[in-house]
């Protein structure tokens, strides 16, 4: 089960780089989500691996670890409000600009800010 | 014994803030009261905590009265006391110029989302668990995503997209590094942590390194240490002046993480990681102090010139920090708290130029700007805090720096003065493009509202600076016991009271 989960982690987190690399906002997003799946799976195996087991102590002699099942929890809720988050200022970026590209410069002028460097005025 | 208070620096600002979202939604003039009620409120709480930690030592407070590692602490310490004392002395001529410049009026949720940003940075200070500390990462960084995007606009809100998207990847790595350390350790305590990790069985050292790296890796994201430091001109340069000004001490919170971390969790003395994290942030600090200084001699706007100098002000920071030793973090810390209100007046005087000038370029000359006299002299302090010159703070925190590395002086100062020089050059071209140039034209200087509370909040940080050079003498004091004190963290280990209950 380690090596099933340890290449299932490092898979994620491999399309995940990648899409992140992209040039649209939208591949880039899905990627911070697959990554986003990859550490929360990460941070579950933190507390080992176990199999029906109650995370109470004194239940059996192996237990399973309760903390890591709260810290996931809060990493899942905190991502999925992040994924929120870039997704609307995706979609704000994209109806003001135009389109979606991620890179700043803008070669074919479609921004009347220019190169955006501070340029555009209150 | 402050007892309850500790938890005031981040109940304070959320509560506010909710009441500000839910009751005073369309209220401007009871959401500038409550906010710079609330900020007047953390001010005194900060100094309170300040004289406590000062006098009665480190204490800990237990969230929901849960035993120490298992449930979350705050630990108040001098460090965390000086950093949120910081916080609210730089929100407050922030609060004020947003208020007295029209900033708070182009979007409805300014003043919850700056409190928001106060709750989430105070309780970065203050927290003793390293997955808390990621839980108010995050909450700093989704109040600075709204208040970034704060007046929208295309660019500004593109520019948000990356700042998001690399955040989000530094969040991910942040929660890596800490699963790794539950895995090796079973703790996130940072005193539980300083306690465990120089017990740890010789066979995890390599994996312990690799989680120190990635710790350090995150902080250096937030810090904008070079390589980690591309996300920071376009981020500063395009959110609002104000915003960017406030978000000079978010830079300070990886500063201040690195510190903790470097000196508690990862100390020199540990034999898995030894001089590992010294070997990494000092010759890293160098490089960004030497991109910071090129990049302020190379901006072609105002706002991306400030940004660079504010790269440059943690570059030296992270070089006083990367020795860790007590000397050099005494000398960083005065220059972290320096270099907070200077890169903030700094971005507050560009935000008065840019508004009332034609463009904010600095390749081609404008017309003069309004009210030129007193903003090219608020300009020229700030330069001189920024470049550290004599006689603002700038230079007494370099100088402490400098003396601080007597033993690499050849690297250290070599690099530290050449940068100086190079800042100076760039600031003066700056200046007199936008200030001497100007007046070439023969156009008459525009007109403009006089927004003295704008100028008053921009005098009272540069009236910081001015007291931080006056009080140097007994600051420096106080401030090596406090690094001291760091680098003992027996005082620090035991206050957190390990195994027991509130």
């Amino acid at each position: 089960m380690e090596a099933l989960v340890a290449i299932a982690i490092g898979t994620l987190t491999a399309v995940g780089i990648y899409l992140a690399l992209r040039m649209r906002t939208f591949p880039v997003i899905v990627g911070l989500t697959v990554l986003s799946y990859a550490v929360n799976l990460f941070l579950f195996t933190s507390g080992r691996l176990t199999q029906n087991r109650a995370p109470i102590i004194g239940t059996s002699d192996v237990y399973a670890d309760p903390l890591p099942q709260a810290l996931v929890l809060t990493a899942i809720v905190i991502s999925f409000g992040m994924t929120a988050v870039i997704m609307i200022m995706a979609i704000g970026g994209f109806l003001e600009s135009g389109h979606d590209r991620v890179n700043m410069a803008d070669a074919a002028g479609d921004d009347e800010t220019g190169d955006a460097a501070g340029e555009e005025r209150a | 014994m402050m007892g309850h208070w500790i938890i005031a620096p981040v109940v304070l600002p959320a509560f506010v803030a909710g009441v500000m979202v839910l009751a005073l939604r369309s209220d401007l003039l009871l959401k500038r009261i409550a906010g710079i009620g609330s900020i007047l409120a953390l001010n005194g709480i900060a100094l309170a905590l300040l004289w406590s930690a000062t006098i009665h030592g480190p204490e800990v407070y237990f969230l929901g009265e849960w035993p120490a590692p298992f449930g979350i602490v705050l630990v108040l310490d001098r460090l965390s006391a000086l950093m949120v004392a910081l916080l609210a002395a730089l929100a407050l001529p922030v609060v004020l110029y947003a208020i007295g410049s029209g900033w708070d009026r182009k979007g409805a949720h300014f003043h919850p989302l700056l409190q928001f940003l106060l709750m989430g940075i105070g309780g970065a200070f203050l927290t003793g668990d390293a997955f808390n500390l990621f839980v108010f990462f995050e909450i700093l960084l989704i109040a600075s995503y709204g208040l970034m995007i704060h007046g929208g606009g295309s660019a500004r809100t593109r520019a948000g997209i990356q700042y998001v998207a690399f955040n989000l990847v530094g969040s991910s790595l942040f929660l890596f590094a800490l699963a790794l350390t539950y895995g090796l350790t079973g703790t996130l305590n940072i005193a539980d942590l300083a306690q465990k990790l120089p017990t740890l069985p010789e066979g995890d050292a390599a994996l312990l390194r690799v989680t120190a790296v990635m710790m350090i890796l995150v902080f250096a994201i937030k810090g904008a240490l070079v390589p980690l430091q591309f996300w920071l001109p376009g981020t500063y340069a395009n959110a609002p002046g104000v915003v960017a000004a406030m978000f000079a001490v978010m830079t300070k919170v990886g500063a201040y993480a690195v510190l903790r971390f470097g000196a508690v969790v990862f100390p020199p003395e540990l034999a898995a990681t030894g001089s590992l994290l010294q070997d990494l942030i000092l010759p890293a600090g160098l490089v960004t102090l030497a991109l910071g200084a090129i990049g302020v001699l190379g901006a072609t706007t105002l706002p991306r010139l400030v940004a660079f100098g504010g790269i440059a002000s943690m570059g030296t920071a992270f070089t006083a920090i990367g020795a860790f030793t007590p000397e050099t973090s005494s000398a960083a810390l005065y220059y972290i708290l320096h270099s907070t209100l200077a890169t903030a007046a700094m971005f507050l005087v560009a935000d008065l130029v840019t508004r009332r000038r034609a463009h904010a370029r600095l390749t081609e000359v404008a017309p003069p700007i309004a009210q030129s006299g007193l903003i090219s002299a608020l300009f020229l302090a700030g330069a001189v805090a920024m470049a550290g010159m004599p006689p603002l703070s700038g230079f007494l925190g370099k100088l402490l720096i400098l003396d601080a590395f007597r033993t690499q002086e050849a690297l250290v100062w070599t690099v530290v003065l050449a940068s100086s020089f190079l800042m100076i050059l760039g600031y003066a071209r700056a200046g007199s493009v936008l200030f001497w140039k100007a007046t070439a034209l023969e156009v008459p200087a525009g007109r403009w509202p006089r927004e003295g509370l704008a100028f008053s909040a921009t005098i009272a940080l540069l009236a910081g600076l001015a007291g931080l050079t006056v009080l140097a003498g007994p600051l420096t004091d106080w401030l090596g016991e406090t690094a001291a004190g760091l680098y003992a963290p027996e005082a620090y280990i035991a206050a957190a009271r390990l195994g027991e209950g509130g």
